[in-house]
């Protein structure tokens, strides 16, 4: 038999068939579902008449509208969001769809929820109208981000019409340095192909760095797929899977023997040794700097120990778009990345809100306080994480920081709930997305790793996590 | 779905790079539960000032760009966020067709826009043309000499006219399916349904917990 990528076993799988025009129908095993975009598509159901087809492989949570307050989080104000998450209610009920509501335990940003039930196990194809649903890809599963037409088209036809994708294999060979973390793996390949460098493409991450991280950590990688373009990207199950999945409290992924079963078939996942790719590229891990992003997208990013770059030494971005990104950012060229100061270290997000995230963040600001000029939010993953993190004393550690703690939900990454920056305010984020305004009209958006947010915040601006002690 | 064969009308420029999603239609309007009414909030952080007024500085806004139905853009437009509700925006806005440049980064051919935009926009009659950066440039530079510059964007001839005294056409590339797509206005889901008992056999085989 022909070798195989990751990607190709589990296509190959999943095709229920070839259509005439070409495109392949696709079973789909896992669509999970949240309020912001399904809305259009339940009323085009129900327009048409149409039932979900598989409520039983359908799973939603709220967590873009929701406030994380606990004042406030079970009384929405603002009318419209609270309508929205209203409506998810109401369709949920309607069809029959599992849904995590705010009183579940197991509410949360819903790609955090999925693998941490359970939900997300090797080789199924899972979906969602978001694109940071790349982040499932970390189990070894293809998962990508759909638009609200082709969330109607799953829930009536649990399938979806695809052309196939291209691979891209990236490795990073070598092991990252200390204080160094998979966010900022990421983020150097972003800046190196640029956002739309993977358009196209499925993503394997492969190589020694990429085996010696943590599942957390490899979701962090996967999450921010999308923002250099690609909307899938995957990494080969191992046994650093097969144990995160095992662990307790993941009601949905197979047990004892069925388990067994499961882990036999995993390990026939990986790419073949001599699979072919359509393109590839080999990142040296050691030589990984911690990074930042400077600009208005992820690919606008430096290693912390260098400075603001002028227009016409970016390459892949024109002088103009340099130019509009330092004047959104009100930055001057040539300022060292450290010299930047801070109005907020936001904490939270479907790439940087796991519990290794927080257990990470709290053994280097434990018995520290925050610097005073800055505002520390801190919003767990999900319920689940913050269950966790307050059985630890991790809260504890935030709390006598000087930071907030909150509940789950997606918060400030996008602002679409009362968490927002005002005009002008500047912010450390270990979220994925420093677009204009992303985290509210004006805000000014850095990302960075969690460490990185924990040095910054105790010194209220950046610093080199590596010569800080 | 409306079908798409051939449209004449005003062409706009915007000239940024990246236009991501969020930008296209920030998040406070992802709250409506409806599928219309995005029109008025295309680009709404660039286009109204801090006061509720048309920004004058927008580009959408200047005077010779009132009715475009073309908009020519910078690369990797659409980027960021999966939201349909950016493809509801540009279309409601009243854009049939959006140009944007493919580019070469290393011997690579990086697209112009961003796949799941450029998903939705197939979902919604929204019709994405690339083209080379020099043609993009050229475009941009007519739209810039000639105000109210009208073109033509033929489908089925995969060209695009610029109507000035003597006419510049472009050809441009499209997926064979995509444009199949366009011209019959399909409905996925209908069509899909067609094959239902293909995908009934298909569950009788699969096991979804793949357990084996
Ligand atoms: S945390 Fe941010 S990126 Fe993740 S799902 Fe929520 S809004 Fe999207």
């Amino acid at each position: 038999m022909a070798a195989k990528t990751l990607f190709e076993k589990i296509w190959d799988k999943h095709v229920v068939q070839t259509m005439p025009d070409g495109t392949r129908l696709l079973y789909i095993d896992r669509h999970l579902v949240h309020e912001v975009t399904s809305p259009q598509a339940f009323e085009g159901l129900r327009m048409a008449g149409r039932p979900v087809r598989r409520p039983d492989l359908s799973f939603a949570t709220m967590d873009h509208n929701v406030p994380t307050t606990s004042e406030d989080r079970m009384t929405i104000r603002d009318p419209i969001s609270a309508a929205q998450v209203e409506a998810l209610r109401k369709n949920c009920k309607e069809f029959g769809i599992n849904l995590y509501d705010l009183q579940s335990d197991h509410q949360g940003i819903v790609h955090i929820i999925g693998p941490e039930m359970g939900i997300t196990v090797p080789g199924l194809t899972i979906v969602c109208g978001d694109s940071h649903t790349s982040t499932h890809g970390a189990f070894g599963t293809l998962a990508f981000g759909i638009g609200t037409s082709e969330v109607e088209h799953v829930l009536a036809t649990q399938t979806l019409r695809q052309s196939r994708p291209k691979t891209f294999k990236v490795e990073f060979t070598g092991r990252l340095g200390p204080g160094v973390t998979s966010k900022d793996m990421i983020l150097k390949l972003i800046g190196q192909i640029g956002t739309a460098g993977g358009t196209g493409y499925v993503i394997e991450y492969c190589g020694e760095a990429v085996r010696a991280l943590s599942m957390e950590a490899r979701m962090t990688i996967c999450n921010m797929s999308i923002e250099g373009g690609a909307r899938a990207g995957m990494i080969a199950p191992d046994d650093t899977t097969f144990e995160y999945i095992s662990a307790e409290d993941r009601p949905f992924a197979p047990k004892g023997k069925d388990f067994e079963k499961a882990v036999e078939y995993w390990r026939s996942l990986p790419s073949d040794p001599d699979a072919a790719f359509d393109r590839t590229l080999t990142i040296k891990a050691d030589e990984i700097a911690p990074q930042v992003t400077w600009g208005t997208n992820p690919g606008m990013v430096v290693d912390v120990a260098g400075r603001v770059p002028a227009p016409g030494e970016v390459p892949g971005h024109s002088v103009r778009d340099v130019e509009q990104a330092l004047a959104y950012m009100g930055l001057t060229p040539g300022t060292p990345m450290t010299d930047i100061k801070l109005d907020t270290v936001f904490i939270g997000s479907c790439t940087n809100a796991r519990i290794e995230d927080f257990r990470k963040i709290a053994s280097i600001i434990k018995g520290r306080k925050k610097a005073d000029s800055v505002r520390v939010i801190v919003v767990p993953g999900s319920q689940q994480v913050r269950k966790q993190a307050e059985a630890e004393g991790i809260d504890r550690v935030f709390k006598e920081a000087g930071a907030e703690w909150r509940h789950a939900g997606c918060s400030m990454c996008l602002g679409m709930n009362p968490d927002q920056l005002k005009p002008g305010e500047r912010c450390a984020s270990t979220s994925n997305r420093n677009f204009e305004g992303r985290q509210g009209k004006g805000g000014r958006t850095h990302l960075v790793s969690p460490e990185m947010a924990a040095a910054a915040l105790i010194e209220g601006h950046f610093v080199d996590i590596r010569n800080w002690s | 779905m409306e079908p798409f064969k051939s449209h004449r009308g005003i062409v706009a420029t915007l000239d940024r790079a990246n236009v991501d999603t969020d930008q296209i239609i920030p998040k406070q309007f992802l709250k409506s539960i409806k599928r219309t009414g995005f029109g008025e909030s295309l680009f709404f952080d660039w286009r109204y000032g801090d006061d509720g007024k048309p920004n004058p500085d927008f580009e959408l806004n200047h005077p010779q760009f009132a009715g475009a139905s073309i908009l020519v853009t910078r690369n990797n437009f659409g980027c960021g966020s999966s939201r349909e509700h950016a493809v509801w925006a540009v279309a409601q806005y009243g854009f049939r067709a959006v140009i944007a440049p493919w580019q070469d980064r290393n011997g690579t051919r990086v697209p112009g826009f961003a796949d799941i935009f450029r998903n939705n926009c197939v979902k919604n009659g929204l019709l994405t043309i690339e083209l080379a950066e020099p043609e993009v440039e050229e475009i941009f530079q007519m739209v810039d000499r000639f105000k109210g510059l009208q073109a033509t964007v033929d489908l089925d001839e995969q060209r695009v006219v610029l109507h000035l005294d003597e006419e510049i056409a472009f050809h441009f590339d499209i997926d064979p399916v995509v444009k199949d797509h366009l011209i019959r206005g399909l409905d996925d889901i209908a069509l899909t349904l067609e094959h239902e008992s293909d995908i009934t056999a298909f569950e009788q085989r699969h096991d979804t917990q793949l357990h084996r």
